[in-house]
């Protein structure tokens, strides 16, 4: 928005949104999106005020009573090249913007925190990694890029927030993401905006943008006690997950502290770098993600698990370190990097578990 | 039979009251008539081939998914079958041929007797299909409530399938589960093939009370051209079916 | 002719509609629902789309009354799905596919070629009987509680979430389906086979073209739809899981193979439309369409890219972003013929004669609102920005745009042009005229402030929304109900004009093209003698010199 007066431009918009016109522009992606959006409006502005001014004007110029006699034309060569390279000109420029404004919305910046969201018939189930859970309502700090890992219990949804100009579908049987930075501090609406079902229109939400301030606090007031990852600890442990992923040397399944993020060499020769999609299907359709040199004997847990269960699994094995014991005594507001430093699977805050070793059976 | 030139003229304009009795009164021409519809029939079985697709598609892609799922899976089908049919489609689009010449040079005997043997060999084609498929009934193979991954979980349990592949390793559950999958897309594809089929006899048995009565050995070949044309089709795609469903996952 | 209009018809007191015409040869409803005549063919497909128009029309009032008001107030949620879903399906299935195909391709392409009937006669029947079955069981379906997929039967919702209709809707539209594709069929080899002698490629009009380009589409593309609709119904009934994910299936791919064809199907309801723009446009400016081989090959142009473009209905669903990729620069190519079209419809005005008579209106309406619904699409084509637009009501905006802004327009366009011809009446210019300006102006109400409501991010499909979206629906409605107004006139006016409308004679428009060397209504064979095209298309040249010889041997 360089390219406008600051002033112009703010005025615009403010009188816009006012007007229910325009929505607002919460997030770092949005001006950028009108921008885009502006730029391709201008364009077919100009083009439509041409076509509508040649029809006009050729035909008070050339009707009947003006210009009795047609005269035969067969056409025209520069034209046709004029008119057909002139517009797939402008198309191919707004392809190329689109497409970086395209890779820039779908591609998470590194130091993202990730809050995972299920959307189902008729609700969207946030759930945060420090444990908090929010039905149809999205708590997010402001200034913060925050990466939505999305899934469908059920059928498609559609994840989308006008404000931040982001959206994305949420499919069952596979997670996709979307980011987000806000910029502004309020409450903007969050939509299903995929056609799903009797109560459609009543999957709407919140998402509220709060300080980093009040963000922590919000944290801390809201928790459920147990973080995600110490969730997925106890289902570890109930499903007998233990019994072959541990850091016993006759272990026959793969130790999994610090697998988030590697590449891994399966057992068909591929190798695969080691996410979320990568941790759910492995639950879940574990014969075809059999680590090289290890047995294709992983029973399948799909049917046994929900998808805030395997969510769960994920973000723990995500903080998985060689210990294999999540910090009991980790506060959940930790799990908020206070630096750029935190990386998604260390909290920057928490402390390196090396002084308690807490031998798992 | 070039498009950009037409095909009426001024000569036929003239002779237009003297045509044959089969040739309808929108074509100019006998040719025209039968240039046209043979160019009709092609232009279906183009939509034909469209239609399959989609499901080879769906095969293809599930395949690639589901690799050794749909390998072991393909191993329960008998390639002794499925070659005795394709052997019975062939020597059916042979007779088939032989039926069209007959017609082209007026055999009426030669016709009825080719288009029925074309019958004889479609109803075996059938029958020999209604075995197969009887077959994945009685081993729980039929996509449904009754499905059994038995076969695929323990191999050795089912002796006929493990003498011919010693080789094959049991299955883990969730791969065995997607053998479910390859039968849905056999019986989708070779049961719309066997509609196909079963339309084409329906049509054959038409054809040849009609050819008793000799009505495509006057010159007016076009319907029995254009079936054949049909007839031919159905058994390419048979021949796809073959070799992607039987043939692909022997050794 | 005086000096404002183009009309030229013969002297009314002493002017009657030929006895023997293609209308008045048989009598009887068995020579109706038997007839191998495409003119009539075309008419009771004329008559049956009218139905579904209106049947469409009803359940889109009911979707902008409930929408005045931000609550479900009107109605249940789900009867209020069940209404935008079978609005979808009959106004798709039911109308645009086969509107000017089925009713002016019909009627009208074997006479452009200078043939007797299409090249299948039984085949056409069969086509329309198709249609009547699919038709059927649709309105049975509604009769019967309705179906809520949406149109696009997104999986798993229709497969294993929804309880209603579903199989015998996808039944209905996998009938339809092949009236289309056997119309299509049809229409190839006719243009293939059957040209009179001189009629070369380049010498047929344009219309003959843009319905040669869409039935390419039809025929190609409407059997992918037909596997996959069949595949849904195994689905619903065996439950396999081909698109259920928990037994190895994949959503996604029922969502490619049913793009596929929905996306060329888009194609399939515009081309004919842009191809009776083509002849309007031409005839009322009294002059060839300039770059006549540009537009030729454009419509052939939007057929073939049309195939390579689907998954941009795709872009938010997961695929990967480099797929994305090619799919949006596909879409910005496939884009531009239809720029091309507009300009060299409107350079056929420069130098011109130019009337004002309602098909040219219609035109003039089909050509701004095309052009804003073709370079909103443009919006949607570029990721980035389809990504906040898509699934509101700007995509709903912009496909009613394309759609009623301008295929709409051209079927209504095309059906007062051709009138005359079809009828023998000409209808009353005046009202005619006053209805094409109420329905341009309740368009644009209806459907703008769409735009709006879809930037502000108003989700499709909605029942209810946040309240501050009401001022613009209530707009919305506003409109919707003078466009109703608009659309209603012409069924009075033209239903009105078959008793006492004047009588049109052979060529009231003064218009080039073989329909026109016939009487008003055509023979039944449309020609006694095969012509001979000696001349290109658009020959107004040849046309005066026609009538000069005319006017000498009369004289």
């Amino acid at each position: 928005m360089d390219h406008i007066s600051p002033v112009l431009w703010q005025f615009l918009q403010k009188w816009l949104t006012h007007f229910a016109l325009f929505p607002p522009e919460a997030s770092t992606v949005a001006p950028q999106s009108d921008a885009l959006f502006f730029f391709m409006v201008l364009v077919s502005l100009i083009g439509l005020t041409i076509v509508v001014l040649l029809i006009v004007g050729f035909s008070i110029l050339y009707s009947k009573k003006r210009h009795p006699q047609a005269v035969q034309i067969e056409g025209s060569t520069l034209l046709e090249a004029t008119w057909t390279i002139i517009p797939l000109g402008l198309f191919l420029v707004m392809f190329v913007w689109g497409a970086l404004l395209y890779f820039r919305i779908y591609t998470p910046p590194a130091n993202a925190m990730n809050i995972y969201v299920v959307g189902k018939q008729w609700m969207w189930k946030a759930e945060h990694p420090g444990g908090q859970h929010e039905i149809n309502a999205l708590h997010v700090p402001m200034g913060r890029p925050v990466q939505v890992t999305l899934i469908s219990q059920d059928v498609f949804h559609s994840f989308s927030i006008p404000a931040f100009r982001v959206k994305r579908e949420a499919i069952p049987g596979r997670y996709t993401t979307v980011w987000f930075e806000a910029t502004a501090v309020g409450t903007y609406h969050l939509f299903c905006t995929q056609y799903c079902g009797t109560d459609h229109s009543q999957m709407i939400g919140d998402v509220i943008v709060m300080t980093p301030e009040d963000y922590k606090k919000w944290l801390e007031s809201s928790t459920s006690g147990n973080s995600l990852a110490q969730d997925g600890e106890r289902l570890f442990a109930s499903l007998s997950c233990s019994a072959c992923h541990n850091t016993r040397p006759d272990a026959r399944g793969p130790s999994l502290a610090n697998v988030y993020n590697a590449r891994l060499t399966l057992s068909s020769g591929q190798t695969v770098t080691v996410d979320d999609a990568y941790l759910r299907d492995a639950i879940l359709d574990p014969s075809q993600h059999t680590t090289q040199g290890y047995a294709p004997i992983m029973p399948t847990y799909r049917g046994q698990i929900s998808e805030e269960g395997v969510i769960a699994l994920v973000e723990y094995i995500k903080n998985l370190d060689s210990d294999y014991r999540v910090q009991q005594t980790l506060n959940t507001t930790d799990l908020l990097p206070e630096t750029e430093g935190g990386s998604p699977r260390r909290p920057a805050g928490a402390k390196a578990p090396a002084a308690e070793k807490e031998v798992k059976p | 039979m070039s498009d950009s030139t037409t095909v009426a003229n001024g000569a036929a304009a003239e002779a237009h009251h003297e045509h044959p009795p089969y040739q309808r009164h929108h074509f100019e021409t006998v040719d025209q008539q039968f240039d046209a519809t043979n160019f009709a029939m092609w232009i279906f079985l183009l939509t034909e081939i469209m239609f399959f697709g989609g499901l080879f598609t769906a095969y293809l892609i599930m395949r690639n998914w589901y690799y050794p799922a749909f390998v072991a899976a393909s191993h329960q089908l008998q390639i002794g079958w499925g070659t005795a049919n394709t052997v019975v489609l062939i020597a059916s689009s042979f007779t088939m041929a032989m039926g069209v010449w007959s017609a082209e040079t007026r055999r009426r005997k030669s016709l009825v007797l080719y288009l029925s043997l074309t019958l004889l060999f479609g109803l075996t084609f059938l029958g020999i299909k209604g075995i197969e498929w009887h077959e994945k009934w009685e081993k729980h193979h039929i996509p449904g409530e009754h499905y059994s991954v038995q076969s695929f979980v323990d191999p050795a349990s089912d002796v006929e399938v493990h003498k011919q592949y010693p080789d094959d390793k049991p299955l883990q559950a969730d791969m065995a589960q997607k053998t479910e999958e390859y039968f849905f897309l056999y019986f989708a594809m070779t049961g719309m093939h066997a509609l196909h089929m079963v339309i084409g006899i329906g049509i054959l048995i038409f054809m040849i009370f009609r050819a008793r009565a000799g009505a495509y050995t006057t010159g007016h070949v076009t319907f029995v051209e254009n079936f054949g044309l049909y007839w031919h089709f159905v058994d390419i795609i048979w021949i796809y079916l073959f070799a992607l469903l039987y043939l692909i996952s022997r050794h | 002719m005086s000096a404002g209009t183009i009309v030229s018809l013969p002297d009314q007191s002493t002017a009657r509609i030929p006895k023997m015409n293609f209308l008045t040869r048989e009598n009887g409803l068995l020579s109706w629902l038997l007839t191998g005549d495409h003119k009539r063919i075309a008419t009771l497909y004329l008559i049956s789309i009218t139905f579904f128009f209106f049947i469409g029309g009803a359940l889109a009032g009911l979707i902008r009354l409930e929408l005045l008001t931000p609550q479900t107030s009107l109605m249940a949620a789900d009867t209020y799905n069940k209404v935008f879903t079978m609005h979808g399906i009959i106004m798709i299935f039911f109308f645009l596919v086969p509107s000017v195909p089925a009713t002016l391709g019909n009627f009208l392409i074997p006479m452009m070629i200078g043939a007797k009937d299409l090249a299948l006669p039984k085949v056409n029947l069969l086509s329309w009987y198709l249609y009547i079955i699919g038709g059927a069981m649709g309105v049975y379906v509604m009769a019967t509680g309705g179906v809520d997929t949406g149109w696009t039967f997104t999986t798993p919702l229709s497969t294993h979430y929804v309880n209603t209709h579903v199989i015998s809707t996808a039944l209905a539209a996998f009938i339809a389906g092949f009236s289309s594709v056997f119309t299509g069929l049809n229409f190839i080899v006719t243009i293939h086979k059957m040209r009179c002698p001189g009629m070369t490629w380049f010498r047929l009009p344009l219309f003959v073209w843009a319905n040669y380009a869409a039935s390419i589409l039809m025929v190609l593309g409407t059997p992918v739809l037909a596997i996959t609709l069949v595949l849904i119904i195994l689905e619903r009934t065996v439950g396999i899981g081909v698109f259920d994910p928990a037994k190895g299936g994949d959503p996604l791919l029922f969502q490619h193979l049913f793009w596929f064809y929905s996306h060329p199907a888009v194609y399939i309801m515009i081309l004919p439309g842009m191809g009776v723009i083509s002849e309007v446009v031409s005839t009322f400016s009294r002059k060839r369409v300039f770059g006549y081989t540009a537009v030729a090959f454009s419509s052939v142009a939007i057929a073939v890219f049309g195939f390579f473009v689907w998954a941009h209905h795709m872009f938010i669903m997961g695929i990967s972003n480099y797929a994305a990729l090619i799919f949006s620069l596909l879409t910005m190519l496939v884009a531009v013929p239809s720029a091309i079209k507009i300009f060299n419809w409107t350079f056929t005005l420069y130098k011109g004669s130019i009337t004002f008579e309602t098909p040219m209106l219609y035109a003039f309406g089909f050509m701004g609102l095309f052009t804003i619904g073709g370079l909103t699409g443009v919006f949607l084509g570029t990721t980035g920005t389809d990504i906040h637009l898509t699934e509101t009501y700007f995509i709903v905006a912009h496909f009613h745009f394309v759609m009623v802004g301008g295929m709409l327009m051209a079927f209504l366009s095309g059906m007062h042009f051709w009138w005359p011809k079809w009828t023998g009446r000409m209808y009353p210019e005046k009202i005619s005229q006053f209805a094409a300006v109420v329905t341009f102006i309740g368009f644009n109400f209806t459907f703008f402030p769409q735009f709006i409501l879809g930037m502000l991010g108003m989700p499709r499909r909605y029942a209810a929304y946040p309240p501050e979206f009401q001022a613009l629906n209530v707009f919305s409605t506003a409109g919707a109900s003078i466009l109703g107004v608009g659309y209603l006139l012409p069924i009075l006016y033209l239903t009105w004009s078959l008793k006492y409308g004047a009588v049109a004679g052979n060529n009231p428009w003064q218009a080039t093209g073989l329909e026109w060397q016939t009487q008003s209504p055509p023979l039944t064979e449309n020609f006694l003698e095969i012509p001979v095209m000696d001349h290109e298309a658009y020959d107004y040249e040849w046309l005066e010199k026609q009538q000069e010889k005319e006017v000498a041997s009369v004289g």
